[in-house]
């Protein structure tokens, strides 16, 4: 269900002005803005180092920004607004803010010490105070929709690359996020790990869940994304559905990227 | 082989006839057979050297193995042991969060700690303890520079017993935060960083993503902690602590019998290490859990089918 196919629009879940992110000298992100909406598939291509992990990493407040806003919902990760005045979170707040968002890393950081089904309840019931027994029952049920079922009490390390970022993918979801953050979830696979994966996410974008996905897997986009934005150099340099990004793009730089990745 | 070429019929020239690895047996190895006995006969001699020397007096060993003093003493080894280990090693942890946190004060603080425990000799801070009467002649709780809330006389508060817990405790505690920190930064940064977005605190994020994963690498250098402790007790023999030394001391002062009581002492210090030996084994076996490769052992060669 995209966006563009509905009547009314959907509303917007994330809001993204003018967010400015340095290391020290070196700018990253100059002036990012960005609208989501609640239900879209957002996929963002660029060139490495042009700030997409960054930006990413800006949402859910895993990196201060240093000007500009992003709010997700009525919430601003890592900052609270009472009365006029934007005070800074503290880290339980922040611990907080974070539950409506979930996050699949490129290396998985699975927690290699837990089983599969400890890694997905560990968020759930020791940080979000879920009843074991009703964490584990919907751990199952993510199991299965990620075509895992069998493999609850298997450690990480007994898992390939694809089964391991699909469990990643449980684990994410198991917090009941209305948005969920995918940096470059396939680029650690081997090549014939990563269908599974880009299978895994298309029903998850299907079903009507609002994701942004940096990646470099053209196909995916192509097929799943609502909107893609290409970013270089610390800003978006064009972006609009993927028919129109991805097969006759208008900026030279888009261009280059992906003669080069095609 | 020829009783498993699918053909059926024996190929003259099957380069891979008779080369099953199944069929493949060791070769002798001389020199190994040789070494091995002459080692084993080295310490066989060896172990009678000791047992039939008259001077190791082994009846008087046997005597005093197990006289109440004895164990009284080894009582007091095992607890200062496990006291000091334990507050060592609470105290350690915090340090070496200290070091790896981003301020800068507390960082120091930890720094500043472990650069003079480590620097000066345990024999001297246990002296120094024990004489903290004579630098420090009160303790007391106060608000800096403002009045006192509650305060003691440190000769009271200072025995030989809490000189000893406080002298091995602190000092441990140095070697812990090093041993712990090299712990906590060996584990990926992803972890921490995925724990963070999952909505753990930094405490929560150490207690059930970190340290669990620090272990793996915390644990046999504190082994090799624990048994020094455990020697290293020792050394409050001259704090007048009546440790497992103190107390043979204390007999061969009176019976001369100095070897002999020495060799007490010997053997009990052997025993207790090589328990720890053992439980070591077993805790780092838990602590490996999900690093071992699947259950699933790699198939044993399968029979070969009748043609
Ligand atoms: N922790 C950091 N410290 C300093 N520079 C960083 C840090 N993280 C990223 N960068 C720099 O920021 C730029 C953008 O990085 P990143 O957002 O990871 O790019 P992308 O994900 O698009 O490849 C890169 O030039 C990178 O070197
Ligand atoms: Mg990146």
């Amino acid at each position: 269900m995209s966006a563009s196919e509905k009547t009314s629009p959907a509303p917007v879940l994330v809001t993204a002005r003018d967010v400015h992110k340095a290391y020290g000298d070196h700018e990253v992100l100059k002036g990012i803005d960005m609208d989501v909406r609640v239900g879209e598939t957002v996929v963002i291509l660029g060139p490495s180092g042009s700030g997409k992990s960054t930006f990413l990493r800006c949402i859910n407040h895993l990196e201060a920004m240093q000007k500009g806003s992003i709010l997700v919902g009525e919430e601003q990760v890592g900052y609270v607004w009472r009365n006029g005045t934007l005070y800074r979170a503290t880290p339980s707040q922040i611990a907080r803010q974070r539950r409506g968002i979930g996050m699949v890393f490129q290396q998985f950081n699975l927690y290699p010490h837990m089983t599969v089904l400890q890694n997905i309840v560990e968020a759930p019931v020791g940080v979000y105070g879920e009843k074991r027994g009703e964490a584990e029952a919907y751990a199952h049920m993510l199991l299965r929709r990620v075509g895992l079922s069998e493999k609850a009490n298997a450690y990480p390390r007994q898992l390939s690359g694809g089964q391991q970022q699909r469990v990643a993918i449980a684990r994410a979801l198991a917090i009941r996020p209305r948005l969920m953050l995918f940096d470059e979830p396939t680029s650690a696979l081997d090549p014939e790990l990563v269908g599974e994966v880009l299978a895994t996410m298309r029903d998850l974008a299907q079903s009507g869940l609002t994701m942004i996905v940096v990646t470099h897997e053209i196909s995916f986009a192509r097929e799943a994304a609502d909107r893609v934005i290409f970013m270089d150099g610390g800003r978006i340099v064009e972006e609009g559905p993927p028919g129109q990004v991805l097969v006759n793009p208008s900026h030279p730089r888009t261009r280059a990227f992906l003669n080069r990745v095609i | 082989m020829a009783a498993i070429n699918p053909s059926g019929s024996a190929m003259v020239a099957d380069p891979s006839a008779g080369r099953d690895v199944a069929l493949a047996v060791s070769p002798a190895n001389h020199l190994r057979r040789g070494l091995t006995a002459i080692v084993l006969l080295l310490a066989l001699h060896m172990a009678w050297l000791i047992v039939a020397n008259e001077a190791f007096q082994w009846h008087v060993v046997f005597n005093w193995l197990f006289d109440p003093s004895v164990m009284q003493g080894l009582m007091v080894t095992l607890g200062l042991t496990v006291v000091a280990m334990v507050l060592g090693t609470v105290i350690g942890l915090v340090l070496a969060i200290c070091r790896l946190s981003g301020s800068r004060i507390a960082s120091g603080f930890a720094g500043l700690y472990i650069w003079f425990f480590r620097g000066t000799p345990m024999l001297v801070q246990l002296i120094f303890w024990y004489n903290l009467a004579t630098l420090f002649p009160e303790i007391s709780i106060t608000i800096p520079f403002g009045p006192t809330l509650i305060g003691w006389d440190t000769n009271m508060l200072i025995t030989p017993l809490t000189a000893a817990i406080v002298g091995l405790a602190l000092n441990e505690a140095a070697y812990m935060a090093e041993i712990i920190r090299a712990g906590l930064i060996s584990v990926d940064p992803g972890q921490s960083e995925a724990a963070q977005a999952f909505g753990m605190t930094r405490q929560r994020a150490l207690r059930r993503i970190i340290i669990p994963q620090a272990m793996r690498s915390i644990i046999p250098p504190t082994g090799n902690q624990l048994i020094s402790m455990i020697k290293g007790t020792s050394l409050v023999s001259v704090i007048a602590m009546n440790d497992l030394l103190y107390s043979v001391q204390a007999i061969y002062n009176r019976t001369f019998e100095i070897i002999p009581l020495l060799m007490v002492a010997v053997v009990w210090y052997l025993f207790v290490t090589s328990i720890l030996n053992v439980g070591q084994s077993y805790i780092e076996a838990y602590y490996a859990r999900g690093d071992r490769r699947g259950e699933v052992r790699p198939a044993t060669v399968p029979d070969a089918e009748p043609a």
